[in-house]
């Protein structure tokens, strides 16, 4: 089976084709296609993961791909554990959301190129986790790059979301050029991209530690963009422009887990450079504290579960700087299907009232009862409350901390843990519960179609029981199958269970006294600490300051590029343009002048000579073959003379 | 003696008396069915050329070897994709549609036997077989006098070619003593200085082919074939026919004179370098895509003339390879100019302005096999000029690389006047351009080529380098 992993990312790419060449005025052909396609992939990608369970050695496989003598490149897919468990996720829960779509892409008017653009997505996320070489991981890093930013933009007039694509594209871009840039230093170092040679000669320290640091911190910077983290995680909340599906699948389960995927396949450079490791994890726990933070004060929905996203991805970042390999592909997994639900529980509520305010919202757990209830089991499930999947997963990053002795990391985790309960329940509260805000919107709301609700409940159950393989007193769970060098066992730790509880649930209580009983007055609160929730509620001003001191200069800077290139560039351009014009002007004149006059002047010497010869009709024709023995002559003197 | 070696090409000969036999009772108005059905003929005839054995038969003369087999792959391709762009054109413009079909599956059967040939006569007897079908096939178009203009001029030129080339052969059996390929090399090799003879007969036979190519100064006659012929067969000249010239030529040289090359390989530089050259800059002034194109196939052939030169192994890999990729682009090219002419009824390069909007569809593929063309990667003549010019420059021609990369640059100058047309005029018209079932096959089969040669060429390199093998250099 192995060897026919290529197909797990080639059935999504064939139905693209298909959808595009084919398809593409048939909503129904193109979005059952796609769904097929994904479904196939699934399927596919259980087998994978049954057969890598019983045989858990990674294996590779390469074919060539460009053969020049001196400097091969092959495309490598490589599987083992880690890619296993990523496809069975990337491809159930891109199946789920492909079908959680058909209810709300409903009528709209780009509907199969929707399916088309998702098919795209899920061949290239797939691409990138079974890439086996850095080389080939980064071709499907740019598509999944390029397909989230033909995403972000699906709603192309409105000028917000096309702006947002854009910011999206370009923000990334930047940490991208840092991953390129790594490549080479790597390639330069060691010789290739294949991620297991490199990781040999890194163990057998063939590589010098520093030019290890700065590839790998280079590396990281792609992670940095991709996942969103500070400083690179403006990007995201503007994302959320695309449509919620979307926001779900690529910008909250999958694509923005590459970043952490990467730098859990950077692991033996973390392990062996301190000053990476260290730069990891500050950047992971600085983010998950800071976004946080905001989450605590928006109150757009989608954002909200943006910044929740942003923190989280920083959470998983932090795990793999502390060398816990094991406990942040764990959290990326439930992490997946708990954020997804709460997503796609969002996208619900907005199907049902069109708004993303939640102070517009209200009292809609009386009527959507399966999303409430699903987006309340999420919530439970993020705040990490016993014995929900992000219990286990965020209770073992906690016990890396604790292990490692890295104390001031394990106080930030539990802040932000903290603040995740209360942002949390702060949105169920203000959503489901309470009077209605906007009694309008409230009698119009209705629970979404059955193709809706049923993907919600799927991945309620998954986010209650996904965590569960890796329960600490499991002897074969999680972290017995994936794992780093050797297998990751955590002793229970009661007290940092007791903690993490206590903390998720006082987190929780604050948000009931503040957002459902009233005995605290938010608007006090803001009242009281001005200051601070000014900063919060304007993202710690990063928009305005990278305005202030990149865009802006930049914008400036292209105004005198322009200049220079209207007055310098374009005119040699154009001077070079006109000088092959003239010249074709030149061979023209040639053509009709002298080699037409000088055939015609032989034509007529010959036919003077040749006195009763009669024309044929073309002459043309006659010149045509002329010319023909004139280069037969010509050719003959040429090789005697 | 081994018949079965020669089943394809029976097969496909009786399949085209097949075709007329069916045309003769055939209504008129459902003879459009003929083109569908000569397809499966040609598919057919692809399963058994690639099944059927190698080896040799009627003594030296023919050879199954993988270079025919490679060779076949192309004609059979272009005759495709030709028949392809053909259907529709032929039900609205063309009469005795039956003949039309059985023509160009009888000149394939020309080329199939020319690339597998091995001695002089048989090849030449397989060429005219395949020209004179297709002098036939240029004056199709009988009212129409630029059709009939093509024709005779076709015919008249290529019959004076056909008889310099024949001069060349006798002078060399002349030589010689034998026109078996392996025979004439054994003599060269020990005859000490080759004499004046043998050099007049080099030229004449350099000459003849370089008709079949339109290899500049022997070009003249392409630009008004192509533009006066009926569309389809303009693509299946374009490509096949030179595909045949370049197999019977390399056969020839790489086969037989390369114990000479120092008398002959100038000349190819001299050819190549003319080509590109005067093929590109007259391009440049077309208003017609027809003759657009023309002029672009001609200077494409001056590319290959430069791998040719290096006489190696890796100038027949490239040769074949381009020739594949070029096969994909051109014909592709070409079902588009032939899909725009069917809908409005005219070939000049302003019309297609906003072409985009009208029909993005035919628009995007033009742009990209015009891409692949130039040379552009990830497209399929990226890799294919890649290696042509690799080949050239391990012989340390730098200055004939030189003026290939130059020339390819100029080659954007025509090829993107088109797309600015497409992309950035205001359309004349808003209708969309209409695609049938038959010209989409094309240009999807075309687009899946021209991308999956260029993304992947492993494999394609790999089994054509098999064919480069057949020559001992």
């Amino acid at each position: 089976m192995l060897p026919y992993s290529w197909l797990i990312p080639a059935l999504p790419l064939l139905s693209f084709v298909l959808i595009v060449f084919f398809l593409i005025r048939s909503n129904k052909a193109s979005s059952y296609t796609s769904i097929a396609a994904i479904l196939g992939s699934l399927a596919l990608s259980v087998a994978v993961l049954a057969e890598v369970l019983g045989n858990p050695q990674p294996q590779e496989f390469a074919i060539n791909w460009i053969f020049m003598e001196s400097f091969k490149l092959p495309m490598v897919m490589y599987i083992d554990p880690l890619t296993a468990v990523m496809v069975v996720m990337v491809s159930l829960v891109a199946s789920l959301i492909q079908i959680y779509s058909l209810g709300y892409m409903h009528g709209d008017p780009r509907f199969a190129r929707y399916y088309a653009y998702m098919s795209l997505f899920a061949f290239s996320m797939l691409g990138l986790v079974v890439a086996g070489s850095f080389f080939t991981m980064f071709i499907f890093w740019e598509l999944v790059g390029l397909t989230s930013y033909l995403l972000i933009g699906f709603w192309f007039e409105k000028k917000i979301a096309s702006d947002a694509g854009k910011k999206a594209f370009i923000t990334t871009k930047i940490g991208d050029f840092g991953f390129l840039i790594g490549l080479l230093v790597m390639f330069f170092a060691a010789g290739t991209l294949n991620m297991a040679e490199i990781f040999d000669k890194v163990h057998h320290h063939e590589i010098a530690l520093g030019t290890i640091t700065a590839a790998g911190l280079l590396m990281f910077c792609g992670a940095i963009g991709k996942s969103a983290q500070f400083p690179l995680h403006v990007w995201l909340p503007d994302a959320m422009e695309g449509p919620t599906p979307v926001s779900a699948l690529i910008h909250a389960a999958t694509m923005v887990a590459a970043g952490v995927y990467l730098t859990a396949r950077l692991m033996p450079l973390v392990i062996t450079s301190h000053t990476m490791a260290m730069v990891v994890a500050i950047i992971g726990a600085f983010t998950a504290l800071m976004a946080a933070s905001i989450g605590l004060v928006q109150n757009d929905i989608k954002r909200v579960l943006a910044y929740s996203t942003i923190s989280q991805l920083g959470y998983m970042i932090l795990a793999l700087g502390m060398g816990g390999y094991t406990a942040g592909t764990f959290h990326l997994m439930t992490h997946a299907c708990f954020k997804a639900l709460l997503f796609l529980g969002a996208g619900s509520v907005i199907h049902a009232v069109h708004t993303n305010d939640i102070q517009e919202m209200g009292g809609l757990g009386r009527k959507m009862k399966t999303t409430a209830a699903t987006f309340f089991i999420a919530s439970f499930s993020i705040a990490g409350i016993f014995p929900l999947s992000g219990f286990w997963s965020k209770d073992e990053i906690f016990a890396v901390a604790w292990e490692g002795g890295h104390y001031i990391l394990l106080v930030v985790a539990v802040l932000a843990a903290f603040m995740t309960a209360f942002y949390m329940f702060r949105l169920c509260f203000m959503v489901f519960t309470g009077k209605p805000r906007d009694q309008e919107k409230y009698d119009h709301a209705r629970e979404s179609p059955k193709n809706m609700t049923i993907p919600l409940v799927i991945l309620a159950f998954l986010s209650i029981t996904v965590g569960w393989v890796g329960i600490p007193w499991l002897k074969h769970g999680y972290g017995s199958f994936v794992f780093f060098e050797h297998p990751h066992h955590v002793a229970p730790n009661y007290i940092l269970m007791v903690i993490s509880t206590i903390v998720a649930l006082s987190g929780i209580y604050l948000a009931y006294l503040m957002y459902y009983k009233g005995s605290i007055s938010p608007v006090k609160m803001a009242e009281r600490f001005k200051r601070i929730y000014r900063v919060l509620f304007n993202k710690y001003y990063f928009d305005e300051l990278y305005m202030a001191t990149i865009i802006e200069p930049t914008y400036r800077l292209t105004e005198k590029l322009y200049k220079f290139d209207l007055g310098v560039i374009d005119w040699l351009v154009n001077f070079f343009g006109d000088f092959t014009v003239f010249l074709s002007w030149i061979q023209e004149r040639f053509d009709t002048y002298v080699v037409d006059g000088a055939v015609n002047g032989l034509g007529y010497t010959i036919r003077a000579f040749g006195g009763g010869l009669r024309r044929i009709q073309t002459g043309q024709l006659q010149n045509y073959a002329f010319v023909i023995f004139l280069g037969l002559v010509v050719f003959i003197l040429l090789r005697f003379l | 003696m081994n018949l079965t070696l020669i089943i394809p090409e029976i097969f496909l000969f009786l399949w085209a008396l097949l075709i007329l036999f069916v045309d003769f009772f055939t209504a008129e108005e459902k003879k459009h069915r003929l083109g569908p059905l000569s397809l499966v003929g040609i598919v057919i005839t692809v399963v058994l050329v690639v099944f059927s054995g190698q080896g040799q038969a009627f003594g030296e003369m023919f050879s199954a070897d993988y270079y025919s087999l490679s060779f076949a792959i192309i004609f059979l391709g272009s005759a495709f994709l030709a028949i392809c762009t053909s259907i529709d054109f032929a039900r609205e413009r063309i009469k005795h549609q039956g003949e039309y079909y059985a023509l160009i599956l009888l000149s394939t059967v020309g080329m199939m036997f020319l690339a597998a040939s091995r001695e002089l006569l048989s090849m030449y007897v397989s060429l005219e077989l395949t020209t004179i079908s297709l002098f036939v096939l240029s004056a199709y178009l009988k009212t129409d006098l630029k059709s009939s203009e093509a024709g005779l001029k076709y015919m008249i030129l290529g019959a004076a070619s056909s008889a310099i080339l024949l001069y060349g052969i006798s002078l060399l059996y002349g030589i010689t003593g034998t026109t078996v390929l392996k025979g004439i090399q054994a003599e060269l090799v020990g005859s000490a200085f080759p004499g004046p003879l043998l050099v007049i007969s080099l030229v004449f036979i350099i000459a003849g082919f370089s008709f079949k190519l339109a290899a500049v100064p022997f070009h003249m006659w392409a630009p008004d074939v192509y533009e006066g012929a009926p569309t389809p067969i303009t693509a299946y000249l374009s490509v096949a026919s030179k595909g045949a010239g370049l197999a019977a030529m390399v056969r020839v040289f790489f086969g037989s004179l390369l114990p000479v090359t120092s008398e002959w390989i100038p000349l190819f530089m001299a050819l190549a370098t003319m080509t590109m050259v005067l093929g590109n800059i007259v391009a440049i002034r077309q208003s017609n895509i027809k003759r657009m194109l023309a002029y672009s196939s001609i200077a494409q052939v001056g590319y290959i003339l430069v791998a040719l030169s290096a006489a190696s192994e890796l100038a027949t890999t490239s040769m074949i390879l381009y020739l594949l990729v070029y096969m994909f682009a051109n014909i592709g090219a070409f079902a588009v100019v032939i899909a725009f002419y069917n809908h409005s009824g005219t070939d000049e390069i302003c019309e297609y302005a906003g072409l985009s909007r009208r029909s993005p569809f035919l628009a995007i593929s033009l742009v990209i096999f015009f891409l692949s063309l130039v040379g552009i990667p990830p497209l399929a003549g990226f890799v294919g000029k890649y290696l042509l010019f690799l080949a050239a420059i391990q012989k340390g021609y730098y200055w004939l690389v030189g003026v290939a990369v130059l020339t390819s640059v100029i080659s954007l100058f025509y090829y993107m006047n088109v797309v600015r047309q497409m992309y950035f005029r205001k359309p004349t018209k808003n209708d969309p351009v209409k695609v049938s079932w038959s010209l989409r096959l094309a240009l999807v089969l075309s687009l899946i080529g021209v991308i999956a040669v260029g993304v992947y060429p492993d494999p394609f390199v790999s089994l054509i380098s098999k064919a480069a093998s057949v020559f001992v250099y």
